[in-house]
């Protein structure tokens, strides 16, 4: 039995649970990841009153390059909507090319849901003005194959909601029956039947999840 | 069973009389309409309320299309939070009628999220319902086993604030029973009532908990005050907590769980002794004052703590399973 029995045996998780798993995410993606932004922890106590350990797992001020024209028109410059960091390592022949690319930026938020027992992924884009991008323009930026799999699937959708703590509205990714596939995740990776131990959770889940958005989680942290 | 019946009708019926100004910038006519009067639904929503009020008005619009939306003192209003539930929040002293401001332009779409009118109020009434089902049952299948025309016709009965078409259509929700000790028939000669005092375990030898949805409000004021109308007005959202987070006890027989219990589970650093406004030393020498609850308020109902929470939520809770507390508290001082 996983040592605070923080991941339940039908894929949901407490929150005490969430809170080693996120560390556990962002400390696994800091070293795997070196040349992308780290996630970070946002303790929630600017409020006046909330536990110290409610808190969520933050990832900001992500830019996406992409054309004006669409990810069709993308696809065939050879160019596709991709992550690049802030500032730096910044491809100058791709602004050369896409003299009409505007900067989209994003920020990620995985917030716990305790009505549900599962984390939750929150994101929003905005131009380099501030003004917030509607779905459709997101959708542009998204890889192309997201967009089938929200179009035609039952399993997640986009729907825009108010940020759990931010009074702002955000996008929230709706997926369906998280609990039942973190659960299918889990079977098939332990040989002998172990649960899924809590450090690995999010990253599990992240591995499904942040594709839909265009987030890769490099293979080395599902270790 | 006639005592909650007594109390859904109480819930249902409760309204707020409101006073609805149109936003000044937005007249077009001389002299400019007076205020509609409105009397809204607590368990309603305000978008609802639009077909009511949008012919007081029609005539003085700009030219354009409407996007209505509300504001109390200039607070932008969410739309898919019960009338009632921003009445008890946002007025500390209960103003009858209730004086609000409706937009048909300038929708702010960087602070509230999109609203399509009914079609809004339905979906966000319905996603409540599972994710309250989600919390009794452990799954909405209940929900999404219920055709589409009982959804709609339950939607519809909460819209037009048919309580007997509501109660015809609950046995279709299938929704969990939340115990209340009050409407138990306990039968004396089950396994179960045989177990002695401690906690109650059911037929397979687990410990029952119930997870009960809650939407918590609070309101922190900085000052203490001696009476309600000292309480300044709100001036934006931000001074407002909003915690969507079940509340879970344990059920055990001869205790009862009350709504102090309950507040202490979402609250912690506010509740019990401790949480006097009476400064303690802290161990550098520094003086900090705990905050305090003053007052929680559930369907207009300033409730004594004491009573049991079961009660609570069987008789106060709001047609979609979730029960709605308002708080207003003196934060702590520093």
């Amino acid at each position: 039995m996983d040592s605070a029995g923080e991941v339940l045996n039908d894929g949901k998780i407490t929150l005490e649970g969430f809170t080693v798993a996120a560390r556990a995410f962002a400390d696994k993606w800091k070293r795997h990841n070196l040349s992308f932004p780290s996630w970070s922890w946002v303790p929630l106590i600017n409020r006046t009153l909330l536990k110290k350990e409610e808190c969520y797992l933050s990832l900001e001020k992500i830019i996406i390059l992409s054309s004006l024209e669409g990810s069709a028109e993308e696809e065939s410059l050879g160019v596709t909507a991709d992550w690049w960091e802030k500032e730096e390592s910044i491809d100058h022949t791709v602004l050369v090319q896409n003299v009409e690319d505007e900067a989209h930026y994003y920020d990620y938020h995985i917030v716990y849901s305790a009505s549900y027992m599962v984390p939750m992924l929150y994101f929003r884009g905005y131009s380099s003005d501030g003004k917030p991008l509607s779905l459709d323009v997101i959708k542009r930026d998204l890889p192309s194959s997201s967009v089938s799999l929200l179009l035609e699937s039952k399993w997640t959708f986009i729907t825009q909601e108010e940020h759990p703590y931010l009074n702002r509205p955000w996008f929230k990714l709706h997926p369906c029956g998280t609990e039942e596939w973190i659960k299918l995740l889990s079977e098939s990776s332990s040989s002998d039947g172990c649960q899924m131990p809590v450090e690995l959770y999010l990253v599990s889940w992240f591995s499904v999840v942040g594709q839909v958005v265009g987030l890769r989680t490099p293979l080395e942290m599902l270790i | 069973m006639a005592a909650n019946e007594e109390a859904m009708k109480y819930v249902w019926e409760g309204a707020i009389p409101l006073q609805i100004h149109l936003h000044k910038s937005e007249v077009a006519s001389h002299p400019a309409p007076p205020p509609a009067l409105v009397l809204a639904p607590r368990i309603g929503y305000l978008p609802l309320l639009v077909p009511l009020i949008k012919p007081y008005f029609k005539d003085s619009l700009p030219p354009g299309e409407d996007s209505i939306w509300f504001d109390y003192k200039g607070v932008p209003l969410k739309w898919y939070i019960p009338t009632g539930v921003l009445f008890d929040l946002l007025c500390a002293e209960s103003e009858r009628p209730w004086n609000l401001t409706i937009h048909f332009r300038g929708y702010p779409s960087n602070v509230l999220i999109p609203c399509e009118g009914e079609d809004s109020a339905k979906w966000n009434f319905v996603n409540s319902l599972k994710e309250a089902a989600y919390i009794i049952n452990g799954n909405c299948k209940n929900v999404m086993n219920m055709s589409q025309s009982d959804q709609e016709d339950l939607w519809t009965s909460v819209m037009n604030g048919d309580l007997d078409a509501y109660t015809r259509l609950l046995p279709k929700l299938k929704m969990g029973n939340i115990e209340d000790e009050f409407s138990r028939k306990e039968s004396l000669s089950s396994p179960v009532s045989r177990q002695g005092g401690g906690t109650e375990i059911d037929v397979a030898g687990q410990v029952k908990t119930a997870r009960i949805p809650v939407r918590l409000y609070v309101r922190s004021v900085s000052q203490n005050f001696e009476n309600l109308e000292d309480v300044p007005e709100i001036d934006t959202w931000d001074e407002i907590s909003y915690m969507n987070r079940p509340v879970e006890f344990l059920k055990e027989k001869g205790k009862c769980f009350t709504l102090r219990d309950a507040m202490e589970s979402l609250l912690p650093e506010y509740s019990g002794d401790r949480a006097q406004t009476s400064g303690e030393e802290e161990a550098d020498g520094s003086q900090e004052t705990r905050g305090e609850i003053k007052l929680v308020r559930i369907q207009g109902i300033e409730l004594k703590l004491e009573i049991p929470f079961s009660w609570v939520v069987n008789n106060l809770m709001n047609p979609e399973f979730y029960l709605h507390i308002s708080v207003l508290v003196i934060g702590p001082q520093r």
